[in-house]
Parts: structure tokens; sequence; C-alpha cells
């Protein structure tokens, strides 16, 4: 997994709360059995109508923000479904960064298996940034976002700090710990299915 | 201190614990299917990885699986890739596999009950949200990510931050329980505490109106924990959680000194602390009709429509929610629910389309005929649910009315496989999501219990079921 330290970019607003993951990717683009190639999905039922053609009254459509590294959205943001095809539509899109009030769980998790940083902060700030038209910098180490006119600090785990700083392959991880799996398996209750 | 049910199940499963930080948690159920998993299995080979315990491990293909005669080919040529990719990942592997033609396929959710594989105390994981519905068993029992699937299949364990428990008491008797049902207790608990509302949490469902509900029952509750924002919800196991398990195909051979452990050790101790509790009292509750498109927005169905100010109390951005979603649902404020008309009837999905669902759906269905506007069908949870079903002379019941009667999977729940709404349709649907488009784009989803999909089908529009006599 690539690492992500820092960016810095214009902040795309997306003006919704209880943003699901069956609008993030709809179920007709989860068949494909590769990790690539998902960001011409993303949002695509608010993107483009029933011919195909963009939606200009949606914020993705707009050129202004073709750019942008950075999403704010309302509360609950990834709720529903577990596909992990979602984080990586926003990630092939070009996001590393979404902002948003609260995430629902599994979404939250998935984010960091694919090196994107969720950050939840209080609905009165993200209703201040969705405002900013300067670019904002995101800075993970320092768990820092500076605007034109601020500076705020945000909170992190500071596990899943090290994931995303280092960019690190989890099971390697895991396999560190192969004496103690082999010994809770010698001890576990619960049979084998077959 | 006591511990809830869920912290000694945690405990149980530590591999290594962590006072800060995330812990790294054993799996002793992994069910695969074939949505979520191709990439998974794509990682192990780059990585030149095995699966650590193909016998902890269980695949079928449920969410794209056509519906339609199971002789004939997939047509679509991109579901037809995926359900492949599970076959060969699957004996690559050495994984067994319930295929499209084994008398046991169905929806993971279930399939893993009905065969025994969903055991009391055990931790079950599987890359789909409504996991959860495992949790009916006395299970910790979630949804996971693509990533979280490889992870498992490589290593059998997943590095987890605890949830936080949050106690659901049902409190109470429902007066007629044939027409007030668990779907209607579960979108009643929704509807108060918010699709965000447990978020953080896993739920155990507790108190006497969940104590009264059949183990079918009890999965309706538990499934829909996702649509709250739990991580998962859980319920106390008792006798008829073990009489369910005694005796199918995968129960394992020392299940009754298995039983006797659980007796004694799955129960949250009396002075164990929730850090959040709700309690719904269900004496007088309604059957539930939704409205808008998420689970929360729901109502009673002799109500009628809010208004965005009446549904969002004051929060401004719930407000927007509520006029975008009558505006995608192309419902006015005011309309009573049950004049709102219907064009499709979905019977089916992890949440309601097991045996129990079907035969309380086919008593109203019973010598009468679908509304001519109406296009109406049932899609049984599993092949093992249409067979019982069959047995019972259900399929007749419903075909005699004009039901279609499918084959198993997940179908127009997600609308994967051909079996979608079409644009502008409106659709009484027994599953768990009312997401924009989530039916077929444009395609508009009201959430109701069996009985209220299947009186909906008969007059064209919905009604209250308790009206109607349902002994």
């Amino acid at each position: 997994m690539e690492p992500f330290k820092k960016t810095t970019s214009i902040v795309t607003p997306l003006d919704k709360v209880n943003v699901d993951t069956d609008q993030i990717v709809p179920k007709q683009f989860l068949k494909l059995v590769q990790k690539s190639g998902f960001g011409k999905f993303l949002f695509f039922n608010w993107r483009y109508d029933e011919n195909e053609n963009p939606k200009y009254d949606f914020v993705l459509n707009d050129s202004k923000y073709d750019n942008s590294k950075i999403l704010v959205a309302g509360d609950n943001f990834g709720c529903g479904s577990s596909r992990e095809h979602a984080v990586w539509a926003l990630q092939d899109y070009g996001f590393s960064v979404i902002i948003a009030p609260s995430f629902a769980d599994i979404f939250f998790s998935n984010c960091f298996k694919n090196g994107i940083l969720p950050i939840s902060l209080e609905q009165s700030i993200v209703e201040k940034l969705q405002q900013e038209s300067e670019p904002i910098e995101v800075d993970l180490e320092n768990q820092t976002i500076k605007t034109s006119s601020d500076e705020i600090h945000f909170k992190i785990d500071s596990h899943k700090k090290k994931i995303l700083l280092e960019g690190l392959d989890d099971i390697a991880q895991t396999y560190q710990f192969e004496d103690k799996i082999s010994e809770f398996e010698k001890q576990s209750k619960v049979p084998s299915v077959l | 201190m006591g511990k809830t049910l869920f912290e000694k199940i945690w405990d149980s499963h530590v591999v290594v614990g962590k006072d800060n930080g995330p812990s790294l948690i054993y799996i002793d159920r992994h069910l695969v299917h074939e949505v979520t998993s191709p990439q998974a299995f794509d990682g192990l080979r780059m990585n030149n990885r095995q699966v650590r315990r193909p016998d902890l491990t269980i695949a079928t293909m449920d969410h794209n699986v056509p519906t339609t005669d199971r002789g004939l080919p997939i047509l679509d040529q991109t579901s037809s890739v995926q359900i492949q990719t599970l076959e060969k990942n699957c004996q690559d592997f050495g994984i067994k596999l319930f295929d499209i033609n084994s008398p046991n396929q169905g929806i993971v959710h279930v399939i893993g009950p009905q065969l025994g594989i969903t055991l009391p105390g055990s931790t079950i994981v599987c890359g789909d949200s409504h996991t959860s519905t495992h949790g009916a068993f006395g299970a910790l029992a979630f949804g996971i990510g693509t990533s979280e699937v490889e992870h498992v299949l490589a290593s059998q364990t997943l590095w987890l931050e605890k949830p936080k428990p949050f106690e659901i008491r049902v409190e109470g008797k429902r007066k007629n329980p044939h027409a007030v049902t668990a779907k209607d207790i579960v979108l009643s608990i929704i509807k108060n505490i918010g699709t965000g509302g447990g978020t953080g949490t896993v739920i155990e469902y507790r108190g006497e109106g969940i104590e009264d509900l059949s183990m079918e029952q009890r999965m309706t509750i538990c499934n829909m924990s996702i649509e709250a924002g739990a991580r998962a919800g859980l319920i106390a196991p008792d006798e008829k959680t073990y009489d369910y398990l005694r005796g199918r195909e995968y129960t394992p051979k020392n299940y009754e000194s298995l039983v006797e452990y659980w007796r004694e050790n799955l129960k949250s101790d009396d002075d164990a602390k929730f850090e959040k509790q709700f309690t719904l009292h269900i004496d007088d509750i309604a059957p539930q009709v939704s409205w808008g498109t998420n689970p929360g927005m729901t109502c009673d169905v002799t109500e009628t429509v809010p208004t965005p100010d009446e549904f969002s109390k004051g929060d401004s951005n719930q407000k927007k929610g509520a006029e975008k979603a009558l505006d995608y649902m192309d419902l006015e404020s005011g309309t009573p629910i049950e004049e709102i008309k219907i064009d499709r009837v979905f019977i089916g999905s992890c949440t309601n389309a097991r045996l129990e669902d079907l035969i309380e759906a086919s008593k109203i269905i019973k010598g009468q005929k679908v509304s001519p506007d109406v296009r109406a069908m049932v899609v049984p949870g599993s092949q093992m649910v249409k067979k019982q079903a069959e047995e019972m002379g259900l399929d007749k019941i419903f075909i005699d009315a004009n039901f279609e009667w499918r084959e198993a999977g997940c179908s127009m729940c997600l609308g994967m496989n051909p079996d979608i709404l079409s644009p502008g349709e409106r659709c009484a649907s027994t599953s768990n999501r009312n997401f924009e488009g989530r039916q077929g784009t444009g395609g508009r989803t009201h959430l109701v219990s069996p009985v209220m999909a299947a009186a909906a089908a008969i007059n064209g529009h919905f009604v209250d079921v308790r009206k109607m006599d349902l002994s």
C-alpha cells in the first residue's frame, strides 16, 4: 500500500448526510474481479443521467474540483453495504482524504487498508471547511489541517496513523504473531466446520 | 464488575490484547461469497500466501446468481465470470463451496444457521454487512471489507478496535404477533435511534419481546443491526437456540457438551455495564412502512408521509435529507401510507426469506390474486427453504395467486442479477435497504414485513394487516 503523509488541494464539498456505499458505487459495478478502475463509477447515479450524460448540478461535474484530493461530506458517511469497492472508487478517482462529522464503521476501517485518511471533525468545522475556496493542507504526521485562515487539529488512533504513514502490509504484521495464533488454536473450544 | 455477553465472546477470542489500539481477534467461521472475495484471493496469490484454515471457511454464490431456471446458462458475462472465479478460487485454495447446483446453495446468512455452521459464542465474519444476522444465535458476527477478507483467509484473525456494548430492551407483548412482526420491531428501533444510532457499538437485544421470538424472527432483528450503524447485534442463546441447531448437517459431533458450556457461560452478567441503552415497548406498535431513502425514514402504516420538518425535528441537515428523499420517492407529505400504490412486490432477502416468512405471507395470499397492476415475486432465501416450502405446498399458493416463484439468491434486495426495478417503479419489499437505486436505478423501495408485502400485493397499495384474519 502507498504511504500517506500529507496532501494539499481544494476541497470538494458534498453537502449530503447518510451517504451510503450504494451511492458511492452502485451495485451494477460490483461484478469486476480486480481492484482497479472503479473511479469512473464513483457516485455514478448522481454524476450521470439515464443516458450517461453528466449532470452538471452535481459537484463532481464542476471542473473547478477536477484536481481535488479532499472530499468533505455530511454525517454518517459510508453507511450501508460493506463493499470496499466504495473506497477503491474514491481512491481511483483521486481522493486521499475524506472529512465528515462521522463515518460508518466498516467504511472507516476499509479506508485504512487503501491509504485513504478519514477524518472526523465537529459538524460546525466540517460546514466551515465546505465553504473553503482556497486549497487546504492535511498533514498526518502533525495531525493538522491548515486553511487560509485557520489551523485545525484532528485525532487519529496511533496504530492507524502508523499504518498510513508507513503504508504497512497488515498481513505481514500479523504473521509476526504466528506462535500466538497457533497457541490460541490449540485451546479453542470451537470445532471446525467440516 | 460483570461482563456483557459481547465482552465475554470478545475476551475469549483475543489472541493479542492491547490496552490502547486494536486487538488481534481469532475468527471461528469465515463465510465467503462471489462479490467481495475475488480481489482477496488475488492478494493471496500475489504474495504467495495460503488459506490458513480452509476447514473454518465456507463459500457459496448468492449476490449475482439468476433466480430463474438453474439449468440455463448465465447470460450476464460479468456475473458469469465472477461466479466462475469463485469456483476456481475455492478449488485452488481447498475451500468447501456450495455452488449454484448444490441443494445447500442460498443466501450466505440463511444457509449458515440452516446448516449448523453458525454456533453460539463463536466469532463469524463475511464480506457482507448483513453478517450481523448470525448474532441471533449468540455469536459475535459482523461484516468486513475485502482487505479484511484477505486478512482472515491468510491468518484466521483480524485487528479490531473493541466496540462498545449497547443494550436494547424490547419490552411487552404484541397484541397480534402475526400482523406485527420482528421486522416491525426492528424498523421501530431504527426509526427511534437513527441510522447512525448504533455506530461503534455491538447491540445486545434483550427483554420479553425478544425472548418471545422464534429463531427465524430473531435473525430478522439481528440482520438489520447494521441499518442502525451497529458493528453487530446479538441475542443471548436459550433453549430455542440450542433446539434449532441440534441435528443439522454441520452441527458439531460434540454438540451436547458444547450446549452445556454455553448454558453456563453465554449470558450477560446481572451487574454488566452497557455504555448505551434504549427501550422499545411493543404492546401497541403498528406495522411499519418506510417512506424515504434510508431505513430510519419509517412510519406506522396508519400514519401519513411526514413533512421534512416533522421528520428532522430541527436538524437542518436531516431536513435537507428528507426533502431529497421525498423528491426521489415522488411522495407528498400528508399522503396516507395506505393510499400509496405499488407496482412491484419482492418477498426475499437475508432479512425475510426464511420458511416462517413464507408461511406467514402465504396465509394472506391463499385463495387471493395479486392485483392486476402489480408484479410480485417470491425468492426463497435458500434452496433448502424453497424445497421445504414446496413440500408444504406454499409454492402452489403463491403461483395460484400469480406470484413468481424463484430459485434462491439475494436477487432484488440489491439487484445485481437481472431482478431489478425499472426507473420510477415502486416496490413493497421485505429486504433491508431503501437506498436510492438499490433495487434498480430510479426504483423506489418501501421496506415492510412479509405479511405487509403480501397484503400490498393483493390490494395494489399498503394496508394495515391488523385488519385481516391471520390466525
